[in-house]
């Protein structure tokens, strides 16, 4: 049986791992190498590193973050944030990133999952996105640009056809439940997991341990994503897993 | 030292990474020379199976791997294991055929690729951890196995025949039991 998987996503901004400060803006937090190492000891399954850099000399930065990371790191990486083309997926693969993630560039351009699935095999390459129920037309539409700019793309079509032109893994966001802490959007996820075979890995909406073995529970997604209830240490991986593991959950201990 | 073969596929990146973590000397490359004198062989992997063959060919790497498989641990890795069997259904051509075997996708009530940590199952008392796997198309062969994974039905994780060893999973990606795993195979393997 395959572990679920839990997954610490980390922000950088020019190099520096960074927290969102509500209402402050952001606030270095430490080396990504240190904080990588720091979440491998403390039972990570993988790691997400988003770039959230506003510059090329940002985005340049990246390469020199996951070649470090690289040398010590020895479970999966995935990078995201700010992908343009097969360069630029390139240059990340080759500077050690195990996967990358794609999100408005893949909305804005189709063809590049398909271009970059058969140059570089569908395991390394997940498709982010970020979705939000619409009221009035009674779904949920794909955003871009971190979640600002709405578009007329249903998820639920989306997903099939990313997985149809060749993405290997999905990272969904619910921007309904994102920030919220009171658990994971069981129905959208459960809705795009039904819809595709690959694996998905679901983000937005974690508070608590609980939440993650909720998730696993009431559907069937393969991992499970957060950020600041990890760096704030209102919950750690221990705990969470310790949790799904009390519920029969399948987790990896280390 | 350790060559891991380059054919220009693949993300080595990691794998160097992990056996220079492990104190080994790596260089990698597609020089029949320098293959020739390396103590140990990695033949990496990741990535379309037709395509890889089809690049082996073209730097003439056949003859030396035929010659090198015989006299130094070589050890295929992902993509590279499924390579030493006899054929694969990912665009219906014929691999090295060191080991007999063929490769065939995943099917089933699971989600393709085979994706994430899996339990290894095997006689080997230290082989018995959760290790990190990425791949859709598995090996069937009922020869040389040293390790599976439940997925489904097994899917063959460990393959070791002489000096020649397959392993399907990432050691380099599975944390401190995959670097010992690699460290294993480097040594010779997986004596049963």
């Amino acid at each position: 049986m395959i572990k679920k998987r839990i997954i610490p996503c980390l922000d950088v901004k020019d190099g520096v791992v960074v927290k969102g400060i509500q209402f402050k803006g952001l606030r270095e937090i430490g080396k990504p190498v240190d904080l990588a190492k720091r979440y491998n000891a403390l039972g990570a399954d993988e790691l997400v590193f988003l770039d959230i850099s506003a510059t090329e000399t940002g985005h340049a930065l990246m390469l020199d973050v996951i070649k470090e990371t690289a040398k010590e790191l020895f479970i999966p990486m995935t990078i995201g944030g700010g992908i343009q083309s097969v360069a630029d997926i390139s240059a990340l693969l080759g500077a050690g990133a195990d996967k990358v993630s794609l999100n408005s560039a893949a909305l804005r351009n189709p063809d590049l999952i398909r271009e970059a699935s058969e140059k570089f095999g569908a395991q390394c390459i997940c498709i982010a996105l970020d979705a939000k129920w619409d009221e009035e037309k009674q779904d949920w539409f794909c955003y871009t640009h971190g979640g600002k700019k709405a578009t007329d793309i249903r998820a639920l079509d989306w997903v099939k056809k990313v997985e149809s032109l060749g993405a290997g893994e999905l990272l969904v966001t619910s921007m309904d439940y994102d920030g919220m802490q009171q658990g994971f959007d069981h129905k959208l996820l459960s809705l795009i997991q039904e819809s595709v075979t690959i694996p998905v890995i679901a983000s937005g909406g974690a508070g608590t341990s609980e939440d993650f073995s909720a998730l696993f529970l009431e559907t069937d997604v393969s991992a499970g994503l957060a950020a600041s209830i990890f760096h704030d240490e209102e919950v750690s991986i221990q705990e969470v897993k310790d949790d799904c593991i009390r519920k029969g959950v399948a987790m990896r201990n280390v | 030292m350790i060559a891991i073969v380059d054919y220009g596929l693949g993300n080595i990146a990691n794998l160097t990474n992990a056996c220079e973590y492990l104190g080994y000397k790596v260089v990698v490359t597609s020089d029949l020379e320098v293959l020739k004198k390396a103590d140990r062989i990695i033949l990496p992997g990741v990535g379309h199976f037709n395509d890889a063959m089809n690049r082996i060919k073209e730097n003439g790497l056949l003859s030396v791997l035929e010659e090198l498989k015989s006299s130094k641990p070589f050890v295929g890795i992902c993509l590279g294991m499924q390579l030493l069997f006899e054929h694969s259904e990912e665009g219906n051509v014929d691999g090295l055929g060191y080991l007999p075997g063929t490769v065939k996708k995943i099917t089933g009530n699971v989600s393709v690729p085979h994706l994430g940590w899996n339990k290894l199952k095997s006689t080997v008392p230290s082989l018995d951890d959760d290790v990190y796997f990425i791949h859709s198309f598995k090996v069937h062969t009922d020869q040389n196995v040293v390790a599976t994974a439940e997925y489904e039905d097994d899917v063959v994780a460990i393959v070791q025949k002489d000096n020649i060893i397959g392993i399907q999973f990432h050691p380099e990606k599975s944390g401190v039991k995959g670097l010992q795993i690699l460290d294993q195979a480097l040594k010779g393997g997986f004596s049963q």
